[in-house]
């Protein structure tokens, strides 16, 4: 395997300090209060869907506001910024009728946020930023079926989501991507199928990234959405020897520490945690202010826990910025050494030997 | 931190495999996947700590198979909380069982069979996956059976699979090939010895892969002497677990203990493994017999099918009662074809099941968990039959099918439990009943108009408080008026039979009011009244029944005799005032507790009423030894604990509470509460009832009320008076719907029901508090909760709305008295219910004499001097009092005018 020059410079960043990963696009987005007419532009004007909400197209019909964002976190702090491609595979895209559409818009949204890294490259060449290109979770399900009455049925199978996803990798890779970053996992499954099929593009372009893994513990069951345990999901995803592992979304900080400590004990590679400005409130937004998030945050990088720390739903630049300040004084975790034995999980870890 | 153990020895769960198991592998042949379900669910709880599925049958679609299954497994918790092991000898049905499995699974098996490359390749797409891997110890000469093979075949694919491709040597288990011995063939003698010696010669030069095999090849000459085969099995993995073997395809729950075997069946077993005497097979061979036996040495649980033998219809009704599906389809086709008709096997056998299951549960010998299983299998039942009622349809072009029932629920305005509803809601919702539940707190109007738009078959009704039975009436008078005539179901707490056929039937000719004792009624009475041959009878037999209900009730009514207000206030309860010292509260005024510790009230828990709401009677900690109930009762209790943990830890709901004295003293059946203790500026005034029941004069006892605990003002006594009010359900919507999925109603229903334990148990805590400290007036108190449940304390907590006050109204006096809303967060509905609903309030009484007590039923006197108090107009009074009134309020007024 053949390391590019942006991995090295990756894993000394990492090695020294622990890593800002950006935050929220959607709540930055949604600052821009922008109208049907403003999410088609001119391109789109005549699409027969409604398109409003589609952030992703966004890269192609508001650039200027997407690099923006991106700029607005580099600005704050971020050593790594996230492609504004969650939902831009082609089985998400299918909902406005643009699954054709997803090749093109993950290489734009990945060339803006190269740009926008490359910028403060050369800013402050001192820091090297990083483009991570997002692979999203999807709106379908592979081990869970839609339809209470027929548990054995699947909208998506997994060769579907496979082939959706390697479309998606393969345009991340192309616009210049320095990570690929599967995350808000909430079925393992459909993350699995992800990361086999970056293996697979890998091999077809002749290039390999690091690859860091994000999880989502949907609420204080302490499992994902699928029913996994946080233990068993790295045990599940273990094979693809990523970068970094870690939970993002769903809870706020307060709620997100114990899963991530059970993750930080038995993972023998990098921890990551993104979680959302607390939790929703009754209108839908969030509360914690850029101080609370830094306060609940601070104490996993005090204790050790993580290497690389961001926000997720509800998060600014002004809470990135807020939490690199406040970890900054903190080292990295170290990652530990684990026994081989053979790891092996259902919805809950079996080690055997 | 990691939940995880390391274990020494895996159990493979073996009977999810058609190659091994004839019964699994019908089961799959025929489509029937639930019960396939139910072997692999068998083998997790039997220990299987893997589950090995295996779909290679010739005739089968194995690709397809195996997805299939993988797929519902994946759907039950239980079975899916261990890893799977995907075993198939093609490729192409590992890699379709690989798509389904988000765990980490094992692969089993691949080999150099064909070769190098190919083995290669499927490790490389194993690893891709996220698999470890069982490797055969077979190349492209063939299965190694000697221990020289063995060995070298393992160690040239360990060389490969860890240099070429980098795969993690812990991930790798080798399967040196267990062959049967004692074959009479010569050359297999050696075979068992061969396993266990090649084992420990991997285990030395490979340490950190595992050694596997399918044990039960091992006995194959045995077939059909269990007592034997088990014995071989133990005495084999015994050594070769010694020497290494980590992992064994076994039926774990059919393994005889290594000591337990009898010594000489021991012995020569263990001749015929470890390969020590040329005559081992022979010796063996003979005394096989003799260890057959009747069977008994297997640990193969028997069951008892006798009941297969009864009539069609006792075994349908067998399998409803115990929840059992494996028969369910053959008798349900056997009854179809006993009958003209599909649709007669639902309206005839299955439905006298169900009513066999439903007298059982009204009788106490079923229980709540045990039906929602009975409704499934009916379920089941139903589902078998639909492609011949749809048949029957197309022939007549009359719809055969039942229509499929909608049930509108609700409790009604002013009224916030819905614990037994939601129970009724998933007792109906399993019996195929669509049920749409509007909730609490719901208007008239709103559960009309639901009715009409969904076409409603029946519309419940549900309440707990005394004042819901008069919405309940007023929803029956709406649904007149609106010209409804669908069925209206009555059930909560505070409902009756007598009520419904009194109060609420009058008020709706059109349709009928049917009180719904339980859920386990309810499905009786759902499918009685939307069957089409049944409904008529059965709507005119509770006609018929509420007519003398009404009846019955007027004579009754006319015989209870009670006496006048004047007479029972001649009665009151005699407190010699003159020798006695009212204790004083540590303070006057109010103190608010907020975020009070949920861990502290755990131990004030009264369990009692946690069972009685799972219609599971008895008294706790009996009930856990209960013959009847007690299993049940131990697995909800089991549950209960882990959520109540939960709650605890993860400080799911905040406990808010206010406690409250006043200068007090009696005035007449008034209590005035004062602002000060110079008691000019009367604060506020609370109301009492009084008994008047007509007793034998012979039995001194007095007509109480409240009013007689409290120093009257003539004794010129400083007496006090105390209210609380507490709530523990702040935050439980939040949890409900942030801890537990929609689906979920058992959960939800125990998250609620937990919550109202936490209110009781907090308002025993305060008033322990209040006791000891706050009023202090048993400083020296020491009871246990036992003794606490059976109120073996001086004092007492009445609450409005309940036997000594019941008037609910009096609850508005203590919210104004303490601003409850604003300190604690608990508001009080139109009906004056509590919200959150997991709340408590009443008054404290100090007296050693005071004790609970119900005030039964009132006479028009008392109403109408009542009313005067209160500054009502008699109407009034006799609305919020209407349970306890002894007339017919109606009537009187009528004669009155």
């Amino acid at each position: 395997m053949k390391k590019i020059e942006s991995w090295k410079a990756l894993e000394k960043a990492a090695s020294e300090r622990i890593l800002i990963i950006d935050g929220a696009m959607g709540t930055m987005i949604q600052r821009h209060t922008l109208d049907e007419a403003g999410y088609r532009g001119e391109r789109f004007k005549d699409w027969t869907r409604d398109i409003k909400g589609n952030n992703d197209l966004l890269v192609l019909t508001q650039p200027a506001i997407i690099q923006d964002i991106h700029e607005q976190y580099l600005a704050a702090g971020a050593d790594i910024i996230e492609t504004n491609t969650f939902n831009a595979q082609r089985i998400s895209m299918a909902d406005y009728g643009m699954e054709d559409l997803s090749y093109e818009i993950n290489v734009e949204a990945a060339k803006l946020a190269r740009a926008a890294a490359d910028k403060y490259n050369k800013l402050t060449p001192e820091k090297q930023r990083f483009v991570a290109g997002a692979v999203g979770p999807t709106n379908r399900t592979a081990s869970i079926s839609p339809d209470v009455n027929n548990p054995g049925f699947r909208n998506v199978s997994f060769d579907e989501l496979r082939d959706a996803y390697k479309e998606q990798v393969k345009a991340l890779i192309a616009g210049g991507s320095d990570i690929i970053l599967i995350e808000t996992i909430f079925d393992t499954l459909n993350a699995k199928a992800a990361g086999l099929a970056t293996l697979e593009v890998f091999d077809e372009v002749g290039v390999t990234l690091p690859v860091m893994i994000s999880g989502t513990i949907t609420d204080r069951s302490g499992r994902t959405l699928s029913g996994q345990t946080p233990e068993a999901f790295w045990y599940s995803m273990r094979h693809l020897r990523p970068f970094s592992i870690g939970l993002n979304c769903a809870l706020g900080a307060d709620l997100m520490r114990p899963y991530l400590a059970e993750l930080s004990h038995v993972a023998d590679v990098r921890i990551s945690a993104y979680p959302n400005a607390g939790l929703p409130n009754a209108m839908g937004g969030y509360d914690e202010t850029p101080d609370d998030m830094a306060c609940a945050t601070e104490p996993w990088a005090a204790d050790g826990l993580i290497n690389i720390i961001g926000g997720c739903c509800g998060s600014t630049p002004d809470h990135i910025q807020h939490i690199a300040e406040h970890v900054a004084k903190h080292k990295p975790r170290s990652i530990p050494e684990i026994a081989p034995k053979m790891r092996l999980s259902g919805l809950e870890p079996f080690v055997h030997g | 931190m990691t939940s995880s153990a390391a274990q020494s020895f895996i159990n493979v769960g073996e009977r999810t495999n058609v190659t091994g198991s004839a019964k699994f592998r019908k089961l799959i042949e025929a489509n029937d996947y639930s019960a396939a379900l139910a072997v692999a669910r068998q083998q997790v709880e039997a220990g299987a700590m893997v589950l090995d599925v295996n779909m290679d049958e010739g005739l089968l679609d194995s690709e397809k198979a195996m997805a299939t299954f993988l797929n519902l497994i994946a759907s039950e918790p239980d079975i899916s909380r261990v890893p799977i092991m995907i075993d198939s000898s093609k490729w192409s049905v590992i890699e379709a069982g690989l798509k389904c499995v988000q765990g980490k699974p094992i692969v089993n098996s691949i080999s150099m069979k064909e070769g190098e490359e190919a083995f290669l390749e499927h490790a490389r797409k194993v690893q891709r996956y996220g698999a470890a891997v069982v490797v055969m110890a077979f190349d492209e000469q063939g299965q190694a059976d000697t221990i020289e093979r063995k060995v070298s075949i393992c160690e040239r694919a360990y060389k490969l699979l860890t240099e070429k491709i980098g795969f993690a040597p812990e991930d790798i288990i080798f399967d040196p090939n267990i062959f049967a011995v004692a074959t009479g063939i010569e050359e297999h003698n050696g075979y068992g010895i061969a396993f266990i010696e090649a084992t420990r010669q991997i285990k030395e030069k490979m340490p950190l892969v595992h050694i596997s095999g399918g044990v039960s090849n091992l006995s194959f000459a045995f077939r059909g002497n269990e007592p034997v085969r088990e014995a071989m099995h133990s005495v084999f993995l015994y050594h070769a677990i010694q020497a290494g073997m980590d992992m064994g395809i076994v039926n774990a729950g059919q393994l005889a203990l290594y000591d337990d075997i009898p010594a000489e069946l021991r012995e020569l077993s263990e001749d015929v493994i470890l390969n020590r005497r040329p005559d081992a097979t022979d010796r063996l061979l003979e005394a096989a017999p003799r260890f057959k036996g009747d069977g008994s040495g297997a640990k193969a649980k028997e069951k008892d099918l006798t009941w297969r033998e009864g009539s069609v219809e006792d075994r349908l009704t067998h399998s409803l009662v115990h929840g059992i599906t494996d028969f369910i389809e053959a008798d349900t086709e056997e009854a179809r074809q006993k009958l003209p008709k599909p649709l007669q096997v639902i309206e005839g056998p299955l439905m006298a099941g169900m009513s066999v299951v439903g007298d059982l549960f009204g009788a106490g010998k079923m229980f709540l968990p045990q039906v929602v299983k009975s409704a499934r299998v009916m379920k089941q039942a139903v589902a078998y039959l639909q492609p011949y009622l749809e048949e029957e349809k197309r022939l007549s072009g009359v719809d055969q099918m039942p229509a499929a029932g909608k049930v509108v629920m609700a409790t009604v305005k002013g009224d916030v439990h819905d614990i037994g509803k939601n129970i009724v809601g998933v007792v109906l919702q399993c019996n195929n009943y669509e049920v749409i539940d509007l909730g609490v707190m719901v208007p008239a109007a709103k559960i009309l108009e639901t009715a009409k738009r969904e076409k409603a078959d029946i519309i419940g009704l549900s309440g707990l408080i005394t004042p819901s039975l008069d919405e309940m009436c007023f929803v029956a008078a709406e649904m007149e008026r609106e010209g409804f005539a669908v069925p209206l179901l009555i059930g909560g707490a505070t409902t009756s039979r007598v009520h419904t056929a009194v109060k609420i039937s009058p008020n709706y000719h059109n349709g009928q009011a049917i009180y719904v004792l339980d859920a386990s009624r309810a499905v009786g009475v759902v499918s009685n009244l939307l069957s089409e041959t049944e409904s008529k009878p059965y709507v005119d037999g509770i006609k018929a029944e509420y007519v003398k209900v009404r009846e019955a009730h007027l004579a009754n009514e006319a015989k209870k005799q009670r006496i006048t207000l004047a007479a029972a206030r001649a009665n009151k309860v005699k407190i010699d005032w003159s020798s006695y010292v009212p204790p004083k509260p540590s303070f006057l005024g109010t103190r608010t507790f907020k975020n009070f510790d949920l861990g502290s009230l755990v131990p004030y828990i009264d369990w009692t009423p946690f069972f009685q709401t799972w219609e599971l009677t008895g008294r706790y900690p009996a009930i856990l030894d209960d013959n009847k109930v007690g299993v049940e009762a131990r697995k909800l209790f089991a549950d209960a604990k882990v959520l109540l943990d939960r709650i605890v830890a993860g400080k799911w709901l905040t406990a808010n509470g206010i406690v409250g004295f006043w200068p007090a003293n009696s005035e007449g059946d008034d209590i005035a509460l004062f602002a000060d203790e110079t008691r000019s500026k009367e604060r506020a005034k609370l109301f009492t009832l009084r008994q008047q029941i007509a007793r034998d004069p012979s039995r001194d006892r007095a007509h109480i009320a409240l009013a007689d605990f409290v120093a009257p003002k003539e004794t010129k006594l400083a007496d006090y008076v105390g209210a609380f009010a507490v709530t523990t359900g702040i935050g439980e919507e939040a949890a409900l719907s942030e801890h537990f999925k929609a689906t979920d109603d058992y959960g939800r229903i125990l998250m609620k029901a937990l919550a109202d334990r936490l209110a009781e148990a907090f308002a025993e805590a305060l008033h322990a508090k209040v006791r000891r400290e706050l009023w202090g007036y048993a400083s020296a108190e020491k009871l246990t909760n036992d003794e606490l449940i059976l109120e073996k304390y001086q004092g007492i907590r009445p609450a409005p709305g309940y036997p000594a006050q019941p008037d609910h109204t009096e609850k508005a006096t203590i919210w104004d008295l303490m601003n409850v809303e604003a300190e604690t967060g608990i508001q009080l509905t139109e009906s004056y219910a509590m919200w959150p609903g997991a709340a408590v309030s009443g008054l404290y009484f100090s007296h050693p004499e005071s004790q609970y007590f119900g005030v039964g039923k009132v006479e028009r006197d008392q109403v109408e001097d009542y009313a005067r108090r209160k500054g009502w107009d008699v109407s009034e009074a006799e609305r919020w009092l209407a349970p306890v009134l002894n007339y017919d309020a109606v009537s009187a007024r009528n004669n009155a005018a």
